[in-house]
């Protein structure tokens, strides 16, 4: 069986995410221009929110089952270059609810990062849920001699989100974990009919830029809300890769943070 | 302190981000203009919004005699509201804690406040089926009176968590007086065309399938995102808005079930 340490010896890049929204997974463009590029290498997914995990469906690959093989469990491939390993794929069903206290889900992500097969990878993205508690501290935790390269918040542009992501980055900064940068999502709507943009979700206090100057955090970039990405994480067939220059360029800006800082 | 309590309103969800807060305020606001005493507690420890979105983000709590004193709304009293962002000092600051002490501090919040009688407490809830929320069920089961809320936004992700949710209720043994879809759908100001940003009907059909009730579906209004921070009430503000009817209607078929004494 693997142990956390020689497991993250394999890991070049480790990324942890900050998972916050407004209806719909922000992880899902971000997700999907890293992860269906061949040139990044092998890209590992791991779902830490554990009672409400939603990467399997996102990903496509939510009638799936894990395998447990000699070196521990599989997790499941979406591509040649994209492994999946969720609390979703171990459910019977999806009505089955984790009903589980701290301890629990702490012993559930503690395996998922010691147990899991997840071979050679180039990077750990890993998807957490809302909060600053258990599911946080023990990833945190338990990556934190293994070379954890540091922490997307996604945020969208409204106030109550951005109180949100205020209390991640001071939870970032209480943990040492490096901030890699802030980026908007749903930041505009552009009319499938008549191709005005919008603002769905005004930016009444100015938005996650003001909120970055404020808190000295950096800004990755803004991404437009697109109602095919949000039906794709619905419809698997439909094309789900977010290839917009806004998001190419958020994804370059991330992989130089991760390249400067990689051990 | 729950004695002087009629009738407790959880609101649940599985996914982060559908509405349980912007639910919770309106749910609250709307009961008050109505005439009721309302209490709204807050037990999002990791994540509270309601302080903003009432706009009472510089108030803090008092101790009482009897315990800690929420924080009302209006000087006549009809809404008060506890929640852990009162107790912080920066609204910066983070809550990082795990399970044991949020528990103990979700203890707290239905122990040691004077709400005084109130005819409705709304509870908001963070995501999930954790210690939050086992904490908040083991606790209530002794108040006679009291429901879950769910709400969802369209799409399956979202619909998939509130299946869990649904199981936990059963679980748990807490009735689900039923399901409100938000964000479904949006009218572009420009053209009024209407876009199924999240698709659609899923919250409906879910109540179908589960066999509980659906109590109407709130579109995404900019307008009602920017009533928070503002603490307005949409039915007062917007009263012609389907929000403001589907709030309207809520209400009304609480209070009916609370005459009926018919939880469900
Ligand atoms: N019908 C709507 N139209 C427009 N904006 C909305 C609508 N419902 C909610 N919002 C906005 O979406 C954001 C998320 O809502 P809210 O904070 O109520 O969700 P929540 O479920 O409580 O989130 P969390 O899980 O973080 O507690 C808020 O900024 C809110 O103003
Ligand atoms: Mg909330």
């Amino acid at each position: 069986m693997l142990t956390i340490g020689t497991l993250f010896l394999t890991l070049s890049n480790t990324l942890f995410r900050n998972f916050r929204l407004s209806g719909k997974p922000s992880w899902h463009p971000l997700c999907c221009s890293f992860a269906f590029n061949p040139q990044l290498g092998l890209v590992g997914v791991l779902d830490a929110d554990i009672c409400g995990p939603s990467q399997p469906r996102v990903l496509g690959v939510g009638g799936e089952r894990v395998h447990h093989s000699g070196s521990g469990w599989s997790p499941v491939y979406v591509s040649d270059n994209l492994c999946l390993m969720s609390i979703g794929f171990l459910l019977g069903s999806p009505d089955d609810a984790v009903i589980w206290r701290g301890p629990k889900k702490n012993g559930m992500i503690k395996q998922f990062l010691s147990e899991v097969d997840w071979g050679d990878l180039d990077y750990l993205l890993i998807d957490t849920p809302p909060g600053t508690s258990d599911e946080h501290l023990s990833v945190v935790q338990y990556l934190c001699g293994a070379g954890l390269t540091g922490a997307v918040l996604v945020s969208t542009p409204q106030e109550t989100a951005l109180l949100d992501v205020r209390k991640e980055i001071s939870f970032c900064r209480k943990l040492k974990v490096p901030l890699i940068g802030v980026l908007e999502n749903m930041a505009g709507f552009l009319c499938p009919h008549c191709k005005t943009r919008s603002d769905i979700f005004p930016a009444t206090t100015g938005g996650v830029t003001a909120m970055c100057t404020e808190m000295d955090v950096p800004y990755l970039g803004s991404l437009l809300l697109q109602p095919a990405l949000a039906r794709a994480a619905d419809d698997p067939t439909l094309p789900a890769r977010d290839t917009t220059n806004a998001a190419l360029d958020i994804r370059a800006k991330i992989m130089a943070f991760c390249e400067r800082n990689s051990s | 302190m729950l004695e002087g309590v009629k009738r407790v309103i959880l609101v649940l969800s599985g996914k982060g981000g559908v509405g349980k807060s912007t639910v919770s305020t309106q749910l609250a606001l709307t009961l008050k203009e109505k005439g009721y005493k309302v209490g709204l507690l807050d037990i999002d420890l990791c994540g509270p919004s309601v302080p903003y979105l009432l706009n009472l983000e510089n108030q803090s709590v008092h101790q009482g005699p009897h315990g800690w004193i929420p924080v009302y709304l209006d000087k006549e009293q009809r809404l008060g509201v506890m929640s852990i962002g009162f107790l912080l000092n920066s609204r910066n600051d983070a809550v990082v804690w795990r399970g044991p002490k949020k528990t103990s501090m979700i203890k707290q919040f239905l122990e040691d406040v004077c709400w005084q009688d109130l005819d409705f407490l709304v509870i908001d809830t963070p995501p999930g089926t954790s210690d939050e929320h086992i904490t908040v069920m083991e606790n209530l089961r002794q108040v006679p009176q009291c429901s879950a809320v769910l709400v969802t936004t369209p799409q399956q992700v979202a619909i998939e968590d509130v299946r869990k949710e649904i199981t936990f209720c059963n679980k748990t043994g807490i009735p689900i007086f039923g399901i409100v879809e938000n964000m479904s759908g949006y009218e572009c100001p420009n053209c009024s065309e209407c876009t199924n940003i999240f698709s659609s009907g899923g919250g409906q059909s879910l109540a179908e399938y589960a066999k509980i009730p659906y109590l109407g579906s709130i579109p995404i209004d900019p307008r009602v995102g920017s009533l928070a921070g503002e603490g307005k009430a949409a039915i007062k503000e917007l009263p012609e808005s389907k929000t403001s009817k589907v709030f309207t209607d809520l209400v009304t078929q609480l209070t009916e079930s609370s005459k009926n004494g018919d939880m469900k």
